[in-house]
């Protein structure tokens, strides 16, 4: 029985650890207001999710921050984050399906 | 992030155990967690299904008594003959496929202490959190003579669906020649610059099939959303067509007369062939029923988790909202919808919600083809939602028009993005 206990809280700490790390970083979950989250929507805006685009997020975040990428309306939006912020945003979408 | 991916599936089976085990032990105690959300727009539907996918345990009910969804956003264009209205309709059938449970009905009451929600039908459900996302109602009463009968008369066609209709038949109806009066409200409302991008898709059609006719912008304000980019827009495309009339020069209108579609201001009266009359408005009813609304008629909010700051483990989000320098806009209501779905998820295992960042982006059209746009990055300041400082803004105001013609096809993308999203 004790075995049993202790066999559960083994068991609820790791389902608390997945889905915590599936929860998006701050402002990750926003930007499908406009990047597609579905393959199925035909937007001139690129999709995000998939593990070869954190670093095209990363680079083009930082590109429309400084102003050597003109954007119309990411130039604005990418000022809004940190480098932490969007490192943390790349990875996680290099999580998504 | 391979391994994160492997990492995740190695898990699989463990937190399969976890979650039967962890059913079992809250059906056992009586505690599953359950969310009641009341209202299935941009607010509503998008925290259904962004709580499903944060933690597939909780149990989600969606109340909304209409089977249809019709948008808001792109409904100016349906004004202006660009568009259909069946081209803003969305049903819930992928919301229920992704395990919610919807109740076609109205909530009639809400016991805060007690955590239930009265159905239309006399049905309780009890909640460990409830989310209001109600949208908006019009204040009929607050501008003397505009109550629902004069609606049919002078449609307001800020809650889009059969007063779109009517407000486009009216215009498709007037010869050529005659005077259409918009009547814009004070702040705040429903969509900053809607009023604006609606004058100018009417506009658009009065040049294209209408020419002899006016269009006239009474204000109850001196400065509007995009007001600059509007402005330039107007004389460049509408000169001598389209006057806008703001609060310091009488554009304030006291009081209407629906027979006569006549619209009194201080300083004058405005006898229109067409009136489009956008009146005060409040948070939609359940949200005053619950006791979240304070006196402005909107819901002060818990910037991290959108908790109201009246009523315990009652959320509103979207339209509803006191969001601080957030927009009532539905690009704001979704990213609320995701930053609440976060919060909740986490407060219904104990846990503390973490810092949000979010983002809106409202585009409007001037022309079909000439799209401006406001965007925003906001986050928890001082109890209220702040811009980040250096952050958002709007169209630079020199841009070529092939910039406008661009943020108009994003306009449309995002429409179809953020639906999809949402209603797909």
């Amino acid at each position: 029985m004790v075995r049993f206990v202790a066999a559960a809280i083994g068991f609820v700490s790791i389902a608390a650890a997945v889905v915590a790390s599936a929860e998006p970083p701050a402002g990750a979950a926003a930007c499908s207001g406009c990047h597609p989250a579905s393959a199925r929507v035909t937007s001139p805006v690129p999709r995000l999710a998939g593990r070869d685009a954190a670093a095209a997020i990363v680079k083009a975040m930082q590109d429309f921050r400084s102003g050597t990428r003109t954007g119309t309306v990411m130039d604005r939006i990418a000022k809004g984050f940190t480098d932490e912020e969007i490192q943390a945003i790349a990875a996680w979408y290099a999580t998504q399906k | 992030m391979k391994s994160g991916r492997r990492e995740f599936l190695k898990l699989g089976v463990a937190a399969t155990a976890a979650v039967a085990l962890s059913r079992a032990r809250a059906s056992a105690q009586g505690t599953a967690a359950r969310v009641v959300i009341v209202g299935g727009g941009f607010a509503g539907a998008s925290c259904a299904r962004a709580l499903r996918q944060a933690d597939s345990r909780i149990a989600v009910t969606l109340v909304e008594p209409s089977p249809t969804f019709t948008a808001c956003p792109f409904s100016n264009a349906v004004i202006a003959g660009l568009r259909e209205l069946r081209a803003q309709q969305f049903t819930y059938e992928r919301v229920a496929a992704d395990g919610i449970v919807i109740a076609r009905t109205t909530a009639t009451a809400v016991d805060a202490q007690a955590r239930s929600v009265t159905l239309a039908d006399g049905t309780r459900l009890s909640y460990d959190r409830l989310v209001l996302a109600p949208g908006i109602e019009i204040r009929w009463g607050a501008l003397p003579g505009y109550d629902q009968a004069a609606a049919a008369q002078m449609p307001h066609a800020w809650q889009a669906g059969e007063q779109t209709l009517l407000l486009r038949r009216q215009l498709e109806a007037m010869d050529d020649g005659g005077l259409v009066v918009i009547s814009a409200p004070a702040n705040p409302f429903r969509c900053p610059p809607g009023p604006y991008e609606r004058a100018s898709l009417i506009a658009h059609y009065l040049k294209t099939k209408k020419p002899k006719s006016k269009l006239i912008v009474l204000d109850a304000k001196d400065a509007f959303s995009k007001q600059r980019l509007f402005q330039q827009a107007w004389s460049d495309l509408y000169p001598g067509l389209l006057e806008w009339v703001p609060l310091s020069k009488g554009g304030s209108v006291t009081s209407v007369d629906a027979a006569t579609r006549t619209l009194v201001t201080d300083f004058g009266r405005h006898q229109a062939k067409v009136a489009n009359v956008i009146p005060p408005q409040k948070a939609g009813r359940i949200a005053d029923v619950a006791g979240v609304t304070d006196r402005s008629g909107w819901c002060p909010i818990d910037p991290a988790t959108f908790e109201s700051k009246l009523q315990p483990s009652v959320h509103v989000i979207g339209d509803a909202a006191i969001a601080g320098a957030m927009p009532k806009s539905a690009f704001a209501a979704n990213s609320q919808a995701k930053t609440c779905a976060a919060a909740i998820a986490r407060l219904v295992t104990g846990a503390v919600p973490s810092a949000p960042k979010l983002i809106n982006t409202c585009y409007s059209l001037v022309a079909p083809d000439y799209g401006i746009s406001v965007a925003g990055v906001y986050q928890p300041s001082g109890g209220q939602l702040a811009e980040v400082p250096g952050s958002g803004g709007v169209s630079p105001a020199d841009a070529p028009r092939a910039t406008r013609a661009a943020e108009a096809v994003l306009a449309e993308a995002w429409f179809r993005t953020i639906t999809d999203e949402i209603f797909g």
